[in-house]
């Protein structure tokens, strides 16, 4: 498959992949890991002027620690993520999730920042990204912004990055010390999620204290279960206090109807999977 | 003397890794798109997205300008509206045979289906410019249905023949004298209270085959002959019908298929886009390329299945299977591919499968669909009718109260009943049910998961076991020409091969059957080395070129061993042959007295001898021979079978299903095929897991979705689900071997078994898991979600599936937004 024909820029630091979107202006397109745009491109589905291979660009790349945050370069890829001790201690979420994208060759090329960015509601890293509350850092021709992953996700493919603009870091909250479990539920092995659910779970002394729930391909965008969180909230961790909190995971959903699973399946699994997840987080 | 081989170490049953694979695997060999020639052009298809539609006007005019274009045609501007594609297939005298354009001119009928091609300096160019072509279209009604398309005033797809209906086939047993009556069966059995009669529908789903090499030519117009290469299973047979399609002399073509990746059946056409080629090579003068993107290839390639099956079956209590009715719908879709309307006539002979059935009647009606053509797929025919008969044997069994696999051994043939005649008229020469069964069960440990099955049943637990079977037998080795002949089918079935004897004492073998993937090099290169007596790694095999194999027919249908493998046995004996004559006059023995054994010519009770090698030095100087032959070992053999070789096996799953979610997991299978003698048991074990993965697939994953306008929903490989190896447990397989008795090796056909054997083992299982829920029925591929319907609808809640909104997530692709299904990213 051929895309359509393209200039390439690959530039050595934000402030010049800033300036080349703006010079590219609408047509302008960024490539992170590719796992995404390049399918896109090559199905014809979009046929930008100019690409910005973000590739070059050392500062994205990497996981640090940042006092009560855990900070993740957006062209950090998957394979990194899974792999990294800070994130296994402080938001094993986030790796668990991971883990489950794909294959290891998507992984090896495939961004977190590509992945937020994309915010395909059946992406894997939507759901615990807003569970876990993270911050997306937004860099533009006036400067950086921070927001909130609550208001990063905006509908189908859309996000708060405006024009002009490049996700640069995405900072978590440290989780250390809670229990949690990426519950996928997918057609074949290696396919994108049907529905999923993200967990985390905090538990003192057998009773769940706090809980965070993302679920994955139930409406335009990864949308946080709260009510099934608050359910949670001073219950016993155990299956029939669990399955009964996860009876609310479909509160403010909008499950679509696709060839695998219409909304009403999609709305069954969602209990299903959340009890699961939330009952693997607890340990 | 020379160097021997040794006796002992016979190539034959020896596991050897595949020649061919280094050059596979490495990306050395050169595919067909791999191949490039000076000043060569690339052809891109305008495709239809409308299934049904008037064109009302092609416009060309930005595309010819676009840079790098050639040109633009149509089928007008190409003057070959006249030209119509080959169906070799005539089942019926009187069958329906709408003539297949090379491009549409007036009516489109199957979204996908080529409008106008764009000739152009890179592939790149022309596929920009295809973009650029605007075609006008009149939508016309889709016809989608099989049976609505039957019904008085359907649309039709092809107006001028007046009905949707292509050919409806009939084989009676009382007709034909092979057996009894089937309406007689099924009324004694109504009125007989010790008898019943069990009705059953299922559907077989629509599959792509989805081989690994999408299709592609290059066609080369520079030489006395015109040199196609493509990506086919089938080089003599495309060589012959581009010259009964175009008129061009068989003689002026030259045909290459050079290592072809993958076919399962969706490479036995001939293509629109191969002709367009010749055809524009012809008039530019210039080599042309054409290769498809995947998702042109799952839309337009052929498709498999695709049939509605009626079977009603008669028995008497005790479990005596007295007839069997088959009615098929089998869907051609808008036109007829080169074999299409026989595969489901393929499978008329195996509805009986391995059972002693007195009365079978198969009707089957071929409909005409604006959906893509279908045609033959791993099994053609046969899988169908295996399932079919091994899912109403389960229901039997149910409805009976007799333990499914007691049903099958009261009707099966038992092996003193070799060779048996079946209600066909078919006669299968060899088998052993008994020995295959007795072993699978053992391995599978069928006693004791039955015995799980119980226990789950009894806890209520939320995951429950199912446990499938699947005795099956197929006629394969396509096939004695005369039986062809018989079912009105446009070729033979014979098979070529030459063995030519270099002067260094090495071996060159042709065969007319050319792999695209099976090992053919390797296990021809085994019999061969047994044959000749000569090492492994002198035998070279050289195939897939009409310059180098002239004569073929080419592989499908399992015939490569059991009919080409014997064409090579039959010159190799007339090598030996041969070369006995000219030891026979170097030693200074009488013929009588020669004693061949490998690869040393003996005298009789001396230690006189001499080798092949040696002998075929000899021939080729030709200093020193008999008066009455020409100094040459080299021969040519043509192989016509006398009878279709009758694989068969028995096959066991056992799957788990999460109540819950309704996910199916395959925790277990096991195999044990009778395939005859074994060539090499590692490509038997190929052949088998690759076809066990493919019978699965049909079972539990793969599905071609048209929606409502006729627009196949599912056409890239992010929501086409293929499974992989992560989707399967490791398969247990073995073989035994009751050895053919219809050719000297005594080998079978495996190349299809796994996927005609699998699918019903797997279905039988999901239900078997759930009937004591309640459930009787899952359509496939049986995903999750039709599983947790079938249970709730047992539970009887009634489940609300709301219409599709959404593609399946995928790759790029993602969650297209329903408002914007182009899905412009942000
Ligand atoms: C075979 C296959 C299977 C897959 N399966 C899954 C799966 O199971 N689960 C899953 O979640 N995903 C899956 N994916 C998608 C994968 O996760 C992608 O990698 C991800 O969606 C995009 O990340 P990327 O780095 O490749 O981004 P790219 O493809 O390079 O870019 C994606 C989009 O984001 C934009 N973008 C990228 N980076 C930035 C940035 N820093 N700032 C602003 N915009 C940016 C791009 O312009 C583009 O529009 C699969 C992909 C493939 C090929």
């Amino acid at each position: 498959m051929i895309p359509s024909k393209f200039d390439y820029v690959k530039p050595a630091s934000v402030a010049e992949a800033v300036q080349a979107l703006a010079d590219g202006g609408d047509d302008a397109k960024i490539l992170a890991g590719g796992q995404s745009l390049i399918p896109v491109l090559r199905l014809r589905l979009a046929a930008p002027s100019v690409i910005i291979d973000l590739g070059g660009i050392a500062e994205l790349r990497g996981i640090r620690e940042d006092g009560d945050h855990i900070a993740i370069g957006a062209m950090t890829s998957y394979h990194d993520i899974v792999r990294d001790d800070l994130v296994k201690q402080h938001v094993a979420l986030l790796g668990q999730a991971t883990e489950t994208v794909a294959d290891n060759q998507v992984r090896h090329r495939g961004t977190l920042g590509g992945s937020l960015a994309h915010a395909d509601p059946a992406g894997d890293l939507g759901a615990p990204a807003l569970a876990l509350d993270a911050q997306m850092v937004i860099a533009g021709a006036s400067g950086t912004r921070t927001v909130g992953a609550a208001e990063f996700f905006v509908d189908y493919f859309t996000t708060a990055i405006g024009d002009g603009e490049i996700l640069t870091e995405i900072r978590f909250p440290k989780y250390t010390g809670w229990g949690s479990h990426y519950e996928k539920f997918n057609r074949t092995a290696q396919a994108w999620s049907m529905c999923a659910v993200a967990a985390a779970i905090k538990v003192d002394g057998g009773t769940i204290s706090e809980a965070r729930v993302g679920l994955t391909n139930m409406g335009t965008t990864p949308i946080r279960a709260t009510g099934v969180e608050q359910a949670l909230v001073g219950q016993p961790a155990t299956a029939d206090a669990v399955r009964a909190a996860a009876e609310r995971a479909t509160e403010g959903t909008a499950a679509p109807s696709d060839a695998d699973a219409a909304a009403d399946y999609r709305e069954h699994l969602a209990k299903v999977l959340t009890g699961r997840a939330v009952l693997a987080a607890a340990g | 003397m020379t160097t021997t081989a040794d006796p002992t170490t016979l190539e034959f049953g020896k596991a050897r890794t595949r020649k061919e694979d280094a050059r596979l695997i490495t990306g050395r060999t050169k595919f067909t798109d791999a191949i490039n020639l000076h000043g060569m052009l690339h052809l891109h298809v305008v495709r239809s997205p409308l299934a049904h539609a008037t064109i009302t006007g092609v416009d060309k005019t930005a595309a010819e300008a676009s840079p790098g274009v050639i040109g633009v045609y149509t089928a007008a501007d190409l003057g070959v509206e006249g030209v119509g594609l080959p169906c070799a297939w005539p089942i019926t005298p009187d069958m329906k045979s709408p003539q297949r354009p090379l491009l549409a001119h007036t009516t489109v009928h199957f979204a996908g289906e080529g409008v106008a091609v764009v000739l152009a300096r890179s592939a790149a160019e022309a596929r920009d410019a295809a973009d650029l072509v605007e075609v006008d279209y009149e939508p016309l009604e889709p016809v989608l249905n099989m049976e609505d398309a039957l019904k008085e005033g359907a649309t039709l797809v092809h107006p001028d023949l007046g009905t949707n209906e292509n050919a409806t086939w009939v084989f009676d047993s009382g007709a034909a004298g092979t057996g009894s009556s089937i309406d007689e069966a099924i009324s004694a059995a109504e009125a007989d209270a010790d008898s019943i009669v069990l009705k059953r529908r299922f559907i077989q789903q629509r599959l792509i085959p989805a081989f690994m090499e999408p299709r592609a030519c290059v066609v080369d117009p520079t030489g006395e002959q015109i040199t196609v290469w493509a990506a086919t299973q089938v080089p003599h047979i495309l060589r012959t019908m581009t010259t009964v399609t175009l008129g061009v002399p068989e003689s002026k073509l030259r045909v290459i298929a050079p290592d072809v990746g993958g076919g399962f059946g969706g490479k036995i056409g001939v293509l629109p886009e191969e002709m367009l080629c010749v055809a524009l090579a012809q008039k530019t003068g210039k080599p042309i390329k054409w290769n498809e993107t995947r998702s042109e290839s799952l839309l337009a390639a052929h498709h498999g299945r695709d049939q509605i099956q009626d079977i009603t079956i008669t028995a008497k209590r005790d479990g005596t299977v007295t007839g069997l009715d088959v009615h098929l719908l089998a869907d051609m879709g808008a036109y007829l591919g080169l074999v299409g309307p026989g595969v489901p006539i393929l499978g008329a002979f195996m509805f009986n499968s391995i059972y002693k059935f007195p009365a079978l009647k198969f009707t089957c009606t071929n409909v005409f669909t604006t959906k893509t053509l279908t045609d033959a797929y791993r099994g053609a025919g046969r899988p169908e009718a295996t399932f079919a008969i091994e899912r109403i044997m389960d229901e039997l069994a149910v409805e009976l109260g007799i333990e499914p696999m007691e049903l099958r051994k009261k009707n099966w043939i038992t092996h003193e009943e070799f060779p048996f005649t079946t209600v066909v008229g078919l006669t299968y020469d060899s088998g052993n049910y008994e020995q295959a069964t007795a072993q699978a069960m053992e391995a599978f440990d069928y006693a004791g998961l039955r015995r799980e099955q119980e226990e789950r049943r009894a806890s209520g637990d939320k995951v429950q076991l199912g446990i499938g079977i699947s005795t099956f037998t197929e006629m394969c080795g396509l096939a004695p020409s005369r039986v062809l002949g018989s079912l009105s089918y446009g070729a033979g079935g014979w098979e070529a091969a030459s063995i030519r004897m270099l002067a260094t004492g090495k071996v060159e073998v042709i065969t007319g059957a050319s792999a695209h993937g099976q090992g053919h090099e390797t296990a021809f290169s085994q019999i061969v080395a047994d044959q000749l007596g000569v090492p492994f790694e002198d035998v070279e095999v050289l195939h897939g070129d009409t310059q180098i194999s002239p004569k073929g027919l080419d592989t499908y249908g399992s015939r490569s061993l059991v009919v080409g493998g014997i064409a090579i046995v039959k010159a190799a004996e007339k090598v030996v042959a041969k070369a006995k004559k000219i030891a026979a006059h170097l030693l200074e023995a009488s013929e009588d007295d020669i004693e061949f054994s490998g690869g040393t010519f003996t005298v009789k009770g001396t230690d006189k001898g001499k080798a092949i090698q040696e002998i075929a030095f000899a021939a080729f100087m030709a200093h020193d021979y008999p008066e009455d032959m020409e100094p040459n070992l080299d021969a040519d053999a043509v192989y016509d079978p006398e009878n279709f070789s009758y694989p068969h096996g028995t096959h066991l799953a056992a799957v788990e299903i999460d109540t819950e979610t309704g996910r199916v997991n395959l925790r277990k299978y096991v195999c044990v095929d009778d395939i005859g003698t074994v060539v090499n048991p590692l490509i038997v074990e190929g052949q088998v897991h690759g076809g066990l993965a493919q019978g699965i697939a049909q079972a539990l994953f793969e599905e071609a979705n048209y929606d409502d306008q006729g627009t196949l929903v599912n056409g890239t490989f992010v929501d086409y689900t293929l499974p992989s190896a992560a989707d399967l447990p490791s398969f247990d397989t073995s073989t035994v071997s009751t050895p053919a008795t219809s050719n000297p090796l005594g080998v079978k056909g495996v190349g299809e078994a796994g996927t005609i054997a699998s699918t019903p083992a797997i279905v039988n299982s999901v239900i078997d898991a759930l009937r004591h829920l309640g459930v009787t029925n899952v359509e496939m591929p049986c995903t999750s979600q039709r599983v947790w319907r079938a249970i709730q609808e047992a539970k009887g809640n009634t489940t609300q599936e709301t219409p599709i909104d959404t593609h399946s997530p995928g790759a790029g692709l993602g969650s297209i937004d329903p408002n914007n299904p182009q899905g412009e990213v942000q």
